[in-house]
């Protein structure tokens, strides 16, 4: 590795000559602030926040963009320096909507913090705030321009990332603003509801369409029974919401809080509709491949994923698994079996799902999914942010709270279902099982070819004279061209597992907005899936049919996979949709 | 209003545009000239061209908007049969144009850079067309209307506007 030697502010560092000033400060211990910076997602230079100046260099550089030079001597903490960037955080909040108290990034705000850093006076400049309406005509996402600085972020990653592109700058000058083509509502563009935008931007100009008011009218209403179920990945990301560092798993304090909200409310792992997922799809897979069914076969569990299939590759449907969610399946086990169960009329049920996706609120409301035609089987999708602030809102000491376990029935789950939440785990959990189905002795149990950070990952495996050709991949980006391969036949696969989010759900559109020092210099990914593999690896039950509730809720309900009961209630289909339009 | 103008396209534009597409399809930042081209088939750029701009050149309609919002060379909307230009340069501005334009648009019951839903006018704001001894001046068309007030615009336009045998 070639390296270059230089200052920063006369420390002396040797860095990698890839590296710009911003990652060779670091090396120093030095932090320069960044705002429309983003690693892997956006690099233009545009905002001027982290500027610099450098011996014999006219004028302030960028950071961000700039890259190091042999002997190149950097100053980040000049009179020039500061005045410059306090002038650029004035001009941008001369034109941003300051109702910080009511903001839903308040005290988690990148402008905020640096609006402290360097005393900044907001009304520096007299200037006319704008006033953009504000879109929140979709089921998953609400954007207010009022608040946006037009960093790009979102813009970049939704065309950066995810090759998607429904948000853009328009216009000019004053005007200028993100949105979508002629100013639809998201709502009405192919957006698929992926929510990496949300999760990219520095301040409160996007969020998720907040529903803990309806969360807590059910809890409030006596008559109601609010069962609440949390996605395998919720466990590895909640704490980072109180401040407890990236990667703990807390499933226990979790369980312990969502059952302190309310006395009617319960709280089940969702770990056991992906075990039950798996059980669905690797007998989908097996049948594919005996009957000559269509191949490879795409993982249906992502709704990001389902959508953009839907808009974009609306002939590759049947590639689809008709499998429903994790989510969507335990929306029908509770609504149905559930209710059959206890002898509970399905209208006094009130399903309350923890999702780290704001995609999820988008497909619990999809018609397909009904068990019943009159109400949908989830209630209310909440992202894990909105989950954080329902717990502080109830006043829970979140950090102190006592492990508890999940609610019988629905409280064990394998291994295979907790490894759902990163890139590869539907995967492997489905290659333990469809190996189990194709040879009873089959032993393998950890797969870590499709593990890891690579962008796609292969794998060919031979089992009981059957080879089974596999591929992952996560982003839409790299989906895309993924999918183009297998088009043009260059790729030959049995099964793809495809998550929208980069990294899987662990980096999901609904999980916990991350400062910039931890997106831009942290591996929070790593970190975040490591807690799932680590319960894998710990677990009582690693293979999904080993899972005690599996085998209970077959022998007393579904009886076979893919058949009659558990064809109408665990099984879906899908729409073509147009790429423009909604 | 624009929104109510329906879109009139021809087979032989649709078939202009997809040979422009063609030709530059495979160019770096084909997508300006492209659009430049377009609406020079068109006339202005409506969202049935900007997707077929999208389509043809595998991209998204929110880029294609994007950069068509950005230069004001480019025009969303329709132009009328008669084409009224206002002058807002500093001569025109400081004698009223600001009144000009305000009249036009009230008479008409469009804004600026909109058209009647009859296709009929079409206003836009210019700066300066060189008659600054005429200020404040609007265009209709070819013709240079100078020393306006509000009254006078309604004469002018009346006339147009019986020459089309309508009534505003």
């Amino acid at each position: 590795m070639e390296t270059v030697h230089l200052k920063i502010n006369n420390i002396p560092v040797e860095v990698p000559k890839e590296y710009t000033i911003l990652q060779a400060a670091k090396e120093a211990n030095i932090e320069i602030p960044t705002l429309c910076y983003l690693k892997d997602v956006n690099c233009i230079g545009a905002c001027r926040i982290c500027v610099v100046e450098a011996k014999n260099r006219r004028g302030l550089l960028a950071a961000c963009a700039y890259p190091v030079e042999e002997g190149l001597e950097v100053f980040t903490n000049t009179p020039a320096v500061r005045k410059s960037r306090k002038t650029t955080l004035e001009l941008l909040l001369s034109t941003h909507h300051k109702k910080c108290l009511s903001c839903i990034r308040n005290q988690n705000c990148e402008l905020q913090k640096l609006a402290i850093e360097y005393g900044v006076d907001e009304d520096a400049f007299e200037t006319e705030e704008p006033v953009f309406p504000i879109d929140d005509l979709s089921p998953y996402i609400v954007r207010d321009d009022n608040k946006c600085i037009n960093c790009m972020r979102c813009v970049a990653a939704c065309k950066n990332v995810q090759g998607i592109s429904v948000i853009g700058a328009m216009n000019r000058g004053f005007s200028v603003h993100v949105g979508s083509a002629f100013d639809k509502s998201l709502n009405d563009t192919p957006c698929v509801g992926c929510g990496q935008c949300v999760v990219s931007c520095p301040v409160g100009a996007l969020y998720e369409k907040p529903q803990e008011e309806k969360v807590w009218d059910a809890i409030a209403n006596p008559k109601k029974k609010v069962l609440f179920f949390t996605a395998p990945s919720i466990k590895a990301t909640l704490g980072e919401a109180f401040g407890m560092p990236i990667g703990t798993n807390v499933e226990g304090k979790m369980v312990a809080a969502i059952k302190r909200l309310g006395e009617n409310v319960k709280a089940f792992n969702m770990d056991f509709t992906a075990d039950l997922t798996i059980i669905e799809e690797a007998n989908e897979l097996v049948e594919r491949i005996k009957n000559g069914g269509t191949l490879p076969m795409f993982t249906s569990c992502c709704p990001g994923w389902v959508k953009f299939v839907e808009h974009y590759y609306p002939e590759m449907i049947p590639h689809l698994s008709t499998c429903k969610s994790p989510q969507a399946m335990f929306g029908a086990v509770l609504k149905s079996y559930y209710c059959i169960r206890n002898n509970i009329d399905p209208k006094n049920v009130f399903v309350v799902s923890v999702i780290p996706c704001t995609a999820k609120k988008f497909e619990a409301t999809r018609p397909q999914l009904r068990s019943y035609p009159e109400f949908d089987d989830v209630d209310v999708a909440l992202t894990t942010r909105e989950l954080a602030r329902m717990i502080k809102r109830a006043g829970l000491d979140f950090a102190n709270l006592p492990d508890e376990d999940f609610d019988a029935p629905f409280n064990k789950a394998t291994g295979g279902g907790v490894i759902f939440g990163a890139t590869g785990g539907v995967l492997e959990a489905a290659l333990r099982t469809a190996a189990r189905i194709l040879d009873g002795n089959f032993q393998k149990v950890d797969f870590e070819e499709v593990r890891g950070p690579e962008v796609v990952r292969e794998a060919t495996y031979e089992v009981a004279g059957v080879t089974v050709k596999v591929a992952v991949t996560s982003g839409l980006g790299n989906a895309r061209k993924l999918v183009e391969k297998i088009k043009n036949g260059e790729a030959d696969y049995h099964m793809v597992e495809i998550m929208a989010c980069p990294g899987g759900c662990i980096n999901g559109g609904g999980q916990p907005t991350r400062s910039d020092s931890v997106s831009n210099f942290v591996d929070y990914k790593a970190l975040r899936s490591k807690a799932l593999y680590d319960q894998d690896k710990t677990s009582e039950f690693r293979v999904c049919d080993d899972s005690p509730v599996i085998k209970m809720i077959y022998d007393e309900y579904f009886k076979e996979p893919g058949k009659e009961k558990s064809h109408h209630y665990l099984h879906t289909s899908y729409v073509a949709r147009d790429k423009h339009y909604k | 209003m624009a929104d109510n103008i329906p879109f009139k396209g021809t087979q032989e534009q649709e078939q202009q545009l997809l040979e422009v597409i063609a030709k530059n399809k495979e160019l770096p930042g084909a997508l300006l000239p492209v659009l430049h081209e377009a609406q020079e088939i068109y006339g202005y750029l409506p969202i049935e061209v900007q997707q077929m701009v999208a389509d043809g050149l595998g991209i998204s309609l929110s880029e294609v908007y994007g950069v068509a919002t950005f230069y004001s060379r480019f025009s969303l909307t329709p132009k009328g049969k008669h084409k009224i230009s206002v002058c807002l340069g500093t001569a025109c501005y400081v004698k009223g144009a600001d009144k000009v334009l305000a009249e036009v648009e009230k008479k008409l019951g469009i804004k600026s850079g909109e058209c009647t839903a009859d296709g009929l006018f079409s206003i836009d704001s210019c700066r300066c067309v060189g008659a600054c001894g005429l200020a404040p001046v609007m265009m209709v068309d070819e013709e240079v209307y100078g020393k306006l007030t509000p009254d006078l615009v309604g004469k002018i336009l009346d006339k147009y506007i019986k020459e089309e045998g309508g009534n505003k």
